[in-house]
């Protein structure tokens, strides 16, 4: 695998694959000393034009178990913050000798771009893009998915037969849409809940089905239910009237975590709104998975940077 | 000076040499000869009348480092172009005579084509006051042509005061079609597409509900509208129904919404970013459809050159705008001639005459008969070329062709009886200035 930019560069197996090798990877953090020395001598440069803390120090975190050199741009306090464009920014670190980028933007489509564009020769991670994707919180998601499914044994399983239900801003989430293409992928069934705003204009021709009633779909008892944080900066746009109602209709909130099924995960890319789109309790619940996809990020990047790092153009 | 041009295919057909003196066509007919003149040997060679833009961007005054009128002029006589229409979103805007005056002065006197400037609606291109639109239109400039392309003429008052005080100078508003809320951070086309791709929508409806509300707006006071790069299947179908009610409304169409849609956009190649964006290819099959059958009348280029660093970067980041001046004629032989929807005669009516006439440029309304203003392009159908850099003579290299096998080439461009374009050559911009001179 050269690159990662989207879950949709991904077959079945590759996708599996991954997941298998972040059990791998997972197994790592269990030892007396939790570190492997596969990417010594490799440096890992970490570009986030956009603030992301979870997102960065979980690629560090990665990076470093692997026995991997880091280096960190982050927005604030740094020529990104200047103004200094993608290509001289990416140049300039790939000057002092890099092996892989991991890039967070805010535009739709910059990794493609840095990747496709021969500025540099590293290996380029996509750690999320603008509102197009986000892929390894996707493989995270699938790989907890398939986790607490499965516990032990989710090895070389897909998710087939699995039914997940992603609530809330489908529309600016680049989280929901790497869920979408890496869970049709995996074989899961994918229901998309929000209100008319915030579906995306075309989702009907996304493999998924779709409705407004988030009460209606937790009656379905699906497997997961995937809430997603809003931001409210959308209801100054006018694609809600208000926070409470937003939380009414389209909240986890604690009435209807009493109604979900004994077997329903309860899923949050983080960070949460508490009281939004998820209650305290919701969170804070047996069934919720939160902190597991935290420490699962770290799994899956490390995965992902052993893949695109490890011998030259070898794997996918 | 005198030119010979033998064996030329007019528009209509028919075969014929041509003598150019003193600027003006001066003999047709067969076995023609001249003493001392330049022969152009135009066997094969399909003959059209000097192309007229009707949407230029020349970028000067200040945006030097993407165009100039000087860079822009060549870029329009490599394409076959004779007159080009020069938009007002320079920096100072062209919202005053002096500004409008010094654009027409360099097309002069550089001599490759005719620069006839647009003045802005409305000063500073702000959308809050009417320009000095009676002062343009009485400078040497004579603008007749108003827009604020670029930016939307949207509140709708302004419009309808824009339309009517227009009429006092005999000008007709340009109107670049874009409900400026329904596009707030509008990066493509809305649709599947865009919602997969994560680039923020720019539905159909936002040009197409300013084209309906100007089409009403221009019938209730009696004025003539014209409507910029018309993109949607829908806008035609506003210009029909207005053409329908005996509206006075003309429209254009770029050759870019002619040949290419939304799905060059799935690689965020910045190249295909372009105001009013790409859109389904129902809606390129809709403009060609209507260009043929006269709904849209004219072609017109929105050539839009910009700095390499301002398309080197991300989708979102990058800035909307192709050149299209060199590739225009290419990329409409390729969208509609060799399917067979337009003939040659059509190209020298959309891309000639009624954007003169829109423009109220003297001069091509005959073309090819005796005494006629001698502007016109010799062409190589024939020819089919990998578009490539060698291909642009602007400082722009933003376009969307590059690699891309197109039609046609220009073989020779005649402005006013100059040559500007020789065996597929630029002329030397002295030898062209000195011979306007």
């Amino acid at each position: 695998m050269k690159h990662l930019l989207s879950v949709r560069d991904l077959d079945r197996d590759t996708a599996v694959g991954i997941l298998d090798l972040a059990e791998d990877m997972a197994d790592v953090a269990t030892r007396a000393v939790p570190k492997l020395p596969t990417l010594r001598g490799r440096t890992v440069a970490n570009l986030f034009f956009e603030d992301s803390t979870r997102t960065r120090l979980s690629f560090e975190a990665a990076a470093k178990r692997l026995s991997a050199d880091v280096i960190t741009v982050s927005a604030k306090g740094s020529s990104v913050s200047k103004g200094e464009s993608l290509k001289d920014t990416a140049q300039t670190i790939a000057a002092m000798g890099i092996d892989a980028v991991v890039l967070r933007h805010g535009a739709s489509g910059a990794a493609r771009v840095l990747a496709d564009s021969h500025w540099i020769d590293a290996a380029v991670i996509n750690a999320g893009d603008g509102t197009h994707e986000h892929p390894t919180q996707g493989l995270l998601d699938a790989y907890t998915m398939r986790k607490t499914l499965h516990g032990d044994a989710a090895r070389g399983k897909s998710l087939d037969g699995v039914r997940v239900t992603i609530v809330g801003d489908i529309l600016h989430s680049r989280v929901a849409r790497s869920n979408v293409w890496l869970l049709q992928t995996l074989g899961a069934s994918v229901h998309l809940v929000g209100p008319e705003t915030l579906l995306p204009l075309g989702v009907d021709s996304w493999p998924v089905t779709r409705g407004t009633d988030l009460d209606a779909a937790l009656a379905e008892n699906p497997d997961v239910v995937m809430m997603l944080r809003v931001q409210s900066e959308r209801m100054q746009a006018a694609f809600f009237p208000h926070e409470r109602e937003y939380a009414r209709q389209w909240g986890l909130d604690d009435a209807r975590l009493a109604r979900l099924a004994p077997h329903t995960m309860v899923m949050h890319p983080g960070p949460m709104n508490r009281g939004l789109e998820i209650s305290s309790a919701s969170a804070d619940s047996a069934r919720s998975v939160v902190l597991h996809q935290v420490a699962n990020g770290v799994s899956i990047r490390m995965a992902v940077l052993y893949l695109v790092l490890s011998g030259s153009g070898a794997g996918a | 000076m005198t030119l010979l041009i033998t064996g030329a295919r007019l528009p209509d057909g028919t075969n014929t040499d041509l003598v150019v003196k003193n600027g003006v066509i001066a003999e047709l007919g067969p076995g023609l000869s001249a003493l001392g003149a330049i022969v152009i040997d135009a066997a094969g060679l399909q003959a059209l009348p000097g192309l007229v833009d009707l949407h230029t961007h020349l970028r000067e005054p200040g945006f030097e480092q993407s165009e100039t009128v000087l860079t822009g002029s060549r870029a329009a006589a490599a394409g076959g172009f004779t007159a080009v229409h020069a938009m007002a979103n320079t920096s100072p805007v062209a919202d005053t005579a002096g500004v409008v005056e010094q654009v027409a002065s360099l097309g002069e006197q550089h001599g490759y084509v005719t620069v006839r400037p647009i003045g802005a609606v409305t000063v500073g291109l702000a959308g809050e006051r009417l320009s000095e639109i009676g002062a343009m239109a009485q400078s040497r400039a004579a603008v007749r042509v108003f827009s604020d392309d670029g930016k939307c003429v949207s509140d709708a008052l302004l419009m309808r005061r824009a339309l009517e005080y227009v009429k006092t100078f005999g000008g007709v508003i340009a109107q670049h079609a874009q409900e400026p809320r329904l596009t707030e951070g509008a990066q493509m086309n809305e649709g599947a597409l865009s919602s997969e791709l994560g680039l923020a929508g720019w539905p159909a409806v936002a040009e197409e509900a300013i084209i309906a509300r100007d089409v009403l707006l221009a019938q209730h006071v009696g004025a003539l509208l014209h409507v910029c790069h018309l993109s949607t299947a829908g806008s035609v179908e506003v210009i029909r129904w207005a053409k329908a009610r005996g509206i006075r409304v003309t429209a254009e169409v770029t050759p870019h919404h002619l040949l290419l849609d939304e799905q060059l956009a799935a690689g965020y190649d910045s190249r295909f970013k372009v105001n009013p964006p790409l859109r389904r290819s129902e809606d390129v099959l809709a403009l060609r459809a209507a260009l043929a059958e006269g709904i849209i009348d004219i072609v017109a280029t929105d050539h839009a050159p910009h700095p390499i660093e301002t398309k080197e970067c991300a989708w979102q980041e990058a800035s909307f705008g192709m050149v299209g001046l060199e590739s225009a004629l290419s990329v409409v032989q390729a969208a509609v001639v060799d399917s067979g929807q337009l003939s040659w005669g059509d190209v020298a009516r959309v891309l000639s005459r009624t954007p003169a006439a829109i423009g109220q440029l003297a001069g091509y309304d005959a073309p090819f008969t005796i005494g006629a203003p001698a502007n016109f392009t010799l062409i190589d159908p024939s020819a089919r070329r990998v578009f490539g850099l060698e291909q642009l003579h602007g400082k722009g290299a933003n376009t969307p062709y590059l690699g891309r096998e197109l039609p046609g080439r220009v073989v020779a461009t005649v402005h006013r009886g100059v040559p500007t374009v020789l065996d597929g050559e630029l002329r030397p911009a002295e030898e062209v200035a000195n011979r306007v001179a």
